[in-house]
């Protein structure tokens, strides 16, 4: 491989681990801040990957298009559905259980994979959507993709930035209380809701952010990209295996996933013979699923661990007939 | 058209007998062990493989083979919950969670591991439907529903006639009570895993016999299940029975107005309907 | 040897703070001893200690000659201890027989011969055993929920404000339930809100205050006791 090739490669690895880095940040704010449960990432991801898509591509006889709109309003329009749709399902279950908010985001991403598969119209179903204009397209020629990256960067540094900020606000200060369920907290009660909701807006809208740069990067989305397992899992064991709560283990959790996912990938496509190859990616996810296993057992704060993540076991165990169970005592 | 309920009806309740039997489990399993098992789809997945693996592999009769998934399934529950779930008992319940879903992917992956992504069928032959008073049914949809009323039964008499079945109903009433009377709580944890394991295999083999197997197929049947058991109330295996039948007839009755492939979404609307009007479910206190 | 004995007794829930600052507490065999005092002062804290449901960081907990302080609930109930809390304290969704059924569950005798007398002591228990014991009014349930204790004939009972939230009648009924209990053998540790009454019952009494014991007394005394009155046995 000549150096322009392994430049290109850098560069499309790092843009990607930068795309994932978003979404983990957006996962960070519900979950490291706030312990929101969402298993329904990809469908975030996907709302906003296709909203941009379909604003900004041209005309086309498949499927609703020809808007034409610039990548910047694709984008801000990709946010805006996903905020939109992640207010509808904080609403509904948010003042609920964490597990029945997990259960609602799985049937969220279900439906909106089923809509992507199957509304044709709309989505030009499995044949997914081509064309999508790359960043600074029609101004200069980028062969590397090395203007992908910048914006990537820049959009990471500008997040990065605003939460780090949110964080040390009087914002940031009541959601790690909310966490931590210290009882003055609860005991504003319908605020509580109020701070989780927008956790979780803020959360999804990131998502969908990181979904529009994905759509602009690769030119092209369609359902299968965004299948919910691989996305949302590897999200997940990014964050864990990084260290939740906290933005820099996110971004690290990203970078070393990344690496291991990207890497064997390599690895096999070189070294498997070529029967195996299709049962590879299997293996890797099994792999992957072990590994956060194995980071839940014996380092469940990751690699950067937040002070208060792990929770103080003695909690669980001191509940009492009698004593109202913080959570769970709803049966 | 009055026909045509009927028979969508007829379907409904073959599907919500599946979904009953997960739900049953998943409830079981989230009452006692509180914590909502998000592989418990995958679960199923196994066992309809497992099953497969008896009938395609060894040749075994179904009934042979449906007997050696079961003692798989619940040897491999038993197994994870053991080596895994247990030492994180004691951290935050969403480890659980999360540990749960990593669990539901392993097991996916090694299934499509072993016997590769394509659709596979117990059985070759093509069923030709039978056809009672104008509605049709095959017979392995019989025995589906037969089975499902069995298997109901006996956990029946298991939960009302036996020690260990009312001791897994009263942690499942109130846990804390359950270890001040003295229940020795862990052995009540394997036995519901078994049991939740044991159901969990059942609802995948009839799924299997019903459509056919592919590795996604205990995820997708995942939401519609977790519905039922919300539906039903957690911790309340009867409830969890009226809940999968509930979703079941109700999602092939959606047919009638919505493409088939939204079925599951029926299943969510159910749920969300639920959990806003009463979110301890149709059996559960109210709150 | 007391049936219960603990001594400088000194936790709280979880990494919390101490709510119990150092208690004594004594139960000899065959008395009813009751421990009264303001909100807060630890009185349920106490009791839950006895069953592990408290870090316990200091102090000593013996019963029966035995040291009790790490047991977990099963060894407990084995040793002849029952709890009854003072919330949530049946299994709402079994019937009456089946509540008695579970409070004999560790036994591995043929237990019939106690649930009958449980049926004697508590006769509207007796009416009513096919009934979820969710649906039925506080006072029966309470009734179940001692019932259900004395399954396992055990030395030492402990009841956590049995009469909580109960009526006048009721609340006399239990009283006088418990008098007869005890007569019977069992030795009784209660917490109560309802403070003149149990003392009136109570061969001694504990006040606590603020995790801490304040007087110690037989329940005649307590109830004599110009101090105790003023604090708070208005009622």
């Amino acid at each position: 491989m000549d150096l322009f090739e392994l430049f290109t490669f850098a560069v499309f690895f790092l843009t990607l681990v930068g795309i994932y880095g978003i979404l983990a940040l957006g996962l960070n704010v519900q979950w490291g801040m706030t312990g929101l449960f969402n298993i329904g990432i990809a469908g975030f991801f996907a709302i906003g990957a296709y909203t941009s898509a379909i604003m900004t591509t041209p005309a086309s006889s498949g499927h609703v298009g020809g808007f034409g709109l610039p990548m910047p309003v694709g984008l801000v329009l990709g946010v805006l559905f996903s905020s939109f749709i992640a207010l509808l399902v904080g609403l509904i279950t948010l003042n609920l259980r964490e597990d029945y908010l997990a259960i609602a985001t799985i049937g969220i991403a279900e439906i909106i994979r089923l809509v992507l598969k199957n509304e044709e119209w709309l989505t030009n179903g499995v044949r997914g959507i081509a064309g999508i204009p790359r960043p600074f397209a029609g101004w200069f020629e980028d062969p590397t993709g090395v203007t992908n990256l910048l914006v990537v960067c820049l959009v990471i540094v500008m997040v990065y930035a605003a939460l780090e900020r949110g964080r040390q606000s009087p914002w940031g200060r009541v959601m790690r209380a909310i966490r931590e369920r210290e009882v003055a907290v609860m005991a504003a009660g319908k605020d509580i809701v109020r701070f989780r909701l927008e956790s979780f807006v803020l959360g999804s809208a990131i998502m969908g952010l990181a979904g529009g740069l994905y759509a602009h990067f690769f030119g092209f989305v369609s359902p299968e990209a965004f299948d919910p397992m691989y996305t949302t899992f590897l999200i997940w064991v990014m964050l864990i295996a990084g260290g939740s709560g906290n933005n820099r283990g996110a971004l690290l959790g990203a970078l070393a996933i990344w690496t291991i996912w990207a890497g064997t990938e390599y690895l096999t496509n070189r070294f498997a013979p070529p029967e195996f190859l299709t049962r590879a990616a299997t293996v890797r996810m099994l792999l992957v699923g072990l590994l956060l296993e194995v980071i839940l057992l014996t380092r469940p704060a990751g690699l950067l661990p937040e002070a208060h993540f792990v929770a103080r076991a003695d909690d669980r165990r001191s509940t009492a007939p009698g004593t109202s169970d913080s959570g769970d005592g709803d049966d | 058209m009055f026909l045509e309920i009927v028979q969508l009806t007829v379907y409904g309740i073959v599907l919500g007998s599946v979904i009953s039997l997960g739900a049953i489990g998943l409830s079981l399993l989230y009452g006692i062990l509180r914590f909502a098992h998000f592989a418990h789809g995958d679960v199923m997945t196994v066992g309809a493989y497992l099953a497969l693996a008896g009938v395609a592999g060894l040749g075994l009769p179904m009934w042979a083979a449906f007997g050696l998934a079961v003692a798989g399934g619940v040897a491999l529950a038993i197994l994870i919950d053991q080596a895994l779930y247990r030492r994180l008992r004691r951290t935050a319940p969403v480890i659980l969670l999360i540990s749960s879903v990593g669990v539901a992917l392993i097991l996916r992956s090694l299934v499509q591991f072993i016997w590769g992504p394509d659709t596979q069928v117990y059985t070759q032959e093509l069923q030709m439907p039978m056809r009672l008073l104008d509605i049709k049914l095959k017979s392995t949809q019989l025995q589906i529903v037969a089975g499902t009323v069995a298997l109901v039964v006996v956990l029946h008499l298991f939960l009302t006639r036996t020690r260990m079945g009312k001791a897994m109903r009263a942690m499942a009433d109130n846990p804390d009570l359950a270890r001040v009377v003295g229940i020795d709580t862990e052995r009540v944890v394997v036995w519901t895993w078994a049991i939740g394991a044991a159901l969990a295999v059942a609802a995948g083999i009839f799924l299997g016999m019903d459509t056919r197997l592919q590795p996604t197929m205990g995820w997708h049947v995942l939401l519609p299940v977790f519905a039922a058991t919300i539906l039903g109330g957690i911790g309340k295996p009867y409830g969890a029975i009226v809940g999968g039948m509930v979703v079941g007839i109700a999602s092939e009755l959606s047919t009638m107005v919505f493409p088939p492939v939204y079925k599951p979404a029926v299943a969510f609307a159910l749920m969300v309907a639920m959990l806003l009007v009463r979110p301890t479910g149709l059996f559960g206190a109210p709150r | 040897m007391s049936l219960l004995e603990m001594t400088g007794i000194r936790g709280g829930y979880g990494a919390g703070d101490d709510i119990l600052k150092g208690i004594d507490l004594r139960v000899e065999a065959g008395e009813i001893v009751v421990v009264v005092g303001p909100n807060g002062a630890g009185k349920s804290t106490a009791m839950k200690a006895v069953f592990g449901m408290v870090n316990v960081r200091e102090g000593r907990m013996i019963f029966d000659g035995m040291d009790i302080m790490r047991c977990r609930s099963d060894r407990l109930a084995r040793l002849g201890i029952s709890y009854v809390p003072q919330e949530n304290n049946v299994f709402a969704s079994m019937t009456v027989h089946e509540n008695l059924e579970m409070g004999g569950f560790i036994r591995r005798d043929d237990f019939a011969g106690q649930l009958d007398r449980v049926y004697d002591i508590f006769p509207p228990l007796k009416e009513k055993r096919g009934a979820r014991a969710g649906a039925l009014s506080g006072g029966q349930r309470q009734m179940v929920a001692m019932g259900r204790a004395l399954m396992l004939e055990p030395k030492l009972l402990l009841l956590d404000e049995p009469t909580a939230g109960l009526s006048p009648a009721f609340t006399d009924l239990i009283f006088e339930k418990i008098v007869e209990v005890n007569s019977a053998g069992v030795s009784i540790l209660m917490v109560e809100q309802n403070a003149k009454q149990a003392l009136g019952i109570a061969h001694r009494g504990y006040v606590l205050a603020l995790g801490a014991n304040r007087h110690e007394d037989t329940g005649a005394n307590l109830l004599a006791n110009r101090e105790v009155a003023d604090m708070f046995l208005g009622g």
